[in-house]
């Protein structure tokens, strides 16, 4: 069976009352943008309150899918069968091909459901229900007919063209990339990070990202692990620009300046205000970490709250509750996991304290910080402007 | 500057082998099997360089068997072996020190039911040949030992080892990946009793995915890929006549001249270990003289990570291996810094400059400078 055209459900969307049109229009960008990579011209349009897209040369049915199913905001994708409308009996003909050729296994149970957006059609919705249904259960005998729980239902629309669809395929859901404004993601070579932007671009929300390097204690595989992250991400939250820090000569200022076992926390306030900076630069609104409770000294509640204080921006840690078998699940879901795993170092271990403190106390550390007062604002200027972009699509 | 001190990871490949590369490439591709004419001049590359490698063994040609490689050598020598040989027994014997394209295949064969053996090291690295004479049985079907090894670079008395087997039993095979030997060793497998030999390209100055196997005439092995019964049937599938002609050529080039070659590369490593003696905290784990190749030099540095290292010189276009690189994707400890006694803080701290011909003096020089002003940075900051 070769579909010309695709049948786009949306959720959420659709229970915006006014805006309802920038959540679409935001949704055809998108599916425009994820289906530039796929062999073959496509047409994404809204119609009467629904999203179509057609294609409009050959093209690779399993490809189209996969493309689709990473666009946020589409919770269905259904694949249909366009005809001309010509005649009565020639629908039926059709129709009968239609569940032929979808279901070579005929014990189902089905149900037609047809409508007439062109009331000027011949023939009653109900009365096109009872005929059809009489049709297929005539070419297929092994079917039944199952009104209130049908394994299969059969719609068929009558439009200026007569669609015919049944089947329909499960998208990502959540609400699409744009709609939302944007935030930055702290982005390391772990498991959880990639994860977090994923759940925070689910939610529309466009992604920035920022990952810090430090050389020679952080290798180029390492950054190039990250890019490959961000790309993976990028499948589903659209081009992600990453911001690749240098981090070396302030990760080495504070190794020198402040308590060991209090270096974890501070280098990592240093990140927050790093990001929140570079946030402030491109629009972004809020930050995003891949941080759960307990997950590692950094992350108990004393530690995220010392890290949190310093930033003004709202800071996203969708994570915050899962446990690490979850984040795992997720990131096998989306594809990160198997680049996660590769074992290069990152920035956060290099010289990680045997025993770091686990209950920073915010008034000492604060003190610590001050030991830094004498370089530490020209250093981090120096780390944003000299940051490198990578694009990553 | 740049110094690339990682040759025994893999080389730059010689103008001379290019040439002929690109030459079967793009004027003599036709399938070395085709009856036609055409078919018949890329054949002539193939024996062309089956006789100029067996001629640097002093070998017959019929004895040298086109592989992709050294990892593939060891495995259809180990596996082949074992495999055709297991009626007289099923006894393997090898050592503690091997790359992982043996130690894996040994651990292959183990699941099959065969018996390994593991030979202990001493501090420099070589096998005891009374713990050998020991471990061969009567049931023993095959030795594997390494030529030269590739962290430290230890040579194994091959010529003693190959007596002390035959000795106490003159059926068992003699194995010896020679992958980080050939090329700088004279090796005939026939007067050193050497029954099977891999090499691969890559290291000498030849491309990658090429390599051979010498099997000495009357050892019978079993093939590991079937197909079309290219080389005898024994191992099928269109010959890489691009790889296999610049093989030959690599092989030629490393043989002729070959006293002043070795000379060039001891001398390097001299100079290196004299350079690297003056500099503080430091550990050479390669022994001067020739107990020792002549292209690698391990070097354990005190309170360095080998990684930070590693990046540190990369930045100054430096270029080295952690231990070994093919352990590089296996982060962890390395089986023969270990064989060898090495303490763990060490072991994590060593790298490995290697030599080829393209090197010179003064990029060492350039090199023990680098280190004089990285190796104080990094001490500074390490985890406490």
């Amino acid at each position: 069976m070769v579909y010309q055209s695709f049948l786009i459900k949306y959720a959420e969307i659709g229970t915006k009352g006014k805006n309802r049109y920038l959540f679409e229009d935001a949704l055809i960008h998108q599916i425009k943008n994820a289906l530039k990579k796929v062999e073959g011209a496509f047409l994404a349009s809204k119609e009467s309150g629904r999203i179509y897209v057609q294609a409009m040369s050959e093209y690779d049915y399993d490809e189209v899918i996969f493309a689709l199913q990473h666009v946020f905001g589409i919770a269905w994708i259904c694949p249909m069968l366009q005809i001309e409308d010509k005649d009565f009996e020639h629908l039926k003909e059709t129709v009968t091909n239609y569940v032929d050729e979808v279901y070579p296994e005929k014990h189902f149970t089905f149900k037609v459901e047809s409508r007439r957006a062109d009331k000027q059609y011949p023939i009653h919705s109900e009365q096109m229900n009872r005929d059809l249904g009489e049709v297929i259960l005539k070419a297929f005998p092994e079917t039944k007919v199952d009104v209130h729980k049908p394994d299969v239902l059969l719609r068929v629309e009558i439009r200026k063209v007569v669609n015919i669809y049944s089947l329909m395929i499960p998208g990502p859901g959540g609400m699409p990339v744009g709609t939302n404004g944007k935030a930055m993601l702290l982005l390391s070579g772990g498991i959880d990070s990639p994860v977090a932007g994923y759940m925070i671009a689910k939610r529309g929300v466009k992604i920035d990202a920022v990952y810090f390097h430090a050389p020679p204690y952080t290798s180029e595989r390492a950054k190039q692990k990250v890019v490959d992250l961000a790309k993976q991400v990028a499948r589903y939250s659209g081009p992600i620009p990453l911001h690749v820090v240098n981090f070396t000569d302030i990760q080495l200022y504070i190794y020198d300046k402040c308590p060991h076992e209090e270096l974890t926390i501070i280098m990592r306030r240093y990140m927050m205000r790093i990001a929140q900076r570079i946030a402030c630069k491109t629009d972004g609104l809020a930050l995003i970490t891949g941080e759960s409770i307990g997950q590692v000294a950094s992350q108990t509640v004393q530690s995220l709250a010392a890290t949190n204080e310093v930033s003004s921006m709202p800071v996203f840690r969708p994570l915050i509750g899962f446990d690490k078998q979850e984040i795992v699940e997720v990131s096998q879901k989306i594809g990160t996991f198997e680049t996660s795993i590769q074992p290069y170092e990152d920035c956060c271990t290099i010289f990680v304290a045997k025993h770091p403190v686990i209950k920073p106390n915010l008034e000492r550390i604060r003190k610590s910080e001050e030991y830094l007062t004498e370089k530490i604002e020209e250093m981090m200027e120096s780390a944003i402007n000299t940051a490198e972009m990578i694009w990553c699509d | 500057m740049e110094a690339y001190f990682d040759n025994s990871a893999t080389t730059r490949v010689l103008d001379s082998v290019k040439e002929i590369v690109v030459k079967t490439m793009t004027e003599d591709y036709a399938n070395p099997s085709a009856r036609h004419k055409k078919g018949m001049e890329a054949e002539q590359y193939i024996r062309r360089a089956r006789a100029e490698i067996a001629k640097t063994l002093k070998a017959l040609e019929k004895e040298i068997l086109f592989t992709s490689g050294g990892s593939e050598s060891n495995n259809l020598a180990l596996i082949g072996g074992a495999l055709a040989n297991q009626r007289a027994g099923r006894h393997i014997v090898s050592t503690a020190i091997e790359h992982p394209s043996v130690y894996n295949p040994m651990e292959y064969l183990e699941g099959l039911g065969f018996e390994i053996s593991f030979l202990s090291v001493d501090g420099d690295g070589h096998i005891s040949l009374k713990e050998l004479y020991e471990a061969v049985r009567q049931d023993t079907i095959l030795v594997s030992v390494m030529y030269v090894n590739n962290e430290i670079g230890a040579v194994e008395p091959v010529e003693e080892i190959a007596r002390v087997i035959k000795e106490k039993n003159p059926n068992t095979l003699f194995h010896v990946d020679a992958i980080q030997a050939y090329g700088k060793y004279v090796i005939c497998p026939k007067k050193q009793g050497i029954d099977l030999l891999s090499v691969s390209g890559h290291k000498i100055h030849g491309p990658k995915g090429v390599g051979f196997l010498y099997i000495r005439e009357g050892v019978k092995l079993k093939p590991m890929i079937y197909g079309g019964g290219q080389q005898n049937n024994l191992r099928s599938g269109t010959e890489n006549v691009p790889g296999v002609a610049g093989l030959g050529v690599a092989a030629r080039e490393m043989y002729t001249d070959h006293k002043a070659k070795v000379e060039h590369l001891f001398e390097l490593k001299d100079y290196m270990m004299d350079g690297i003696k003056e500099l503080e905290g430091v550990t050479i784990n390669s022994k001067k003289g020739d107990k020792s190749a002549p292209q690698i030099v391990s070097v354990s540095f005190e309170g360095v990570r080998s990684e930070v290292l590693l990046h540190a010189l990369e930045e100054r276009g430096i270029y080295v291996s952690s231990g070994s690189a093919c352990s590089a994707h296996h982060p962890g400890v390395s089986g023969t810094l270990k064989g060898i006694g090495i303490p763990q803080r060490l072991q994590e701290s060593t790298i490995r400059f290697s030599f080829g011909m393209f090197n010179t003096k003064s990029e060492i020089d350039y090199c023990i400078q680098v280190l004089k002003e990285l190796l104080p940075v990094l001490r500074r900051y390490s985890r406490k």
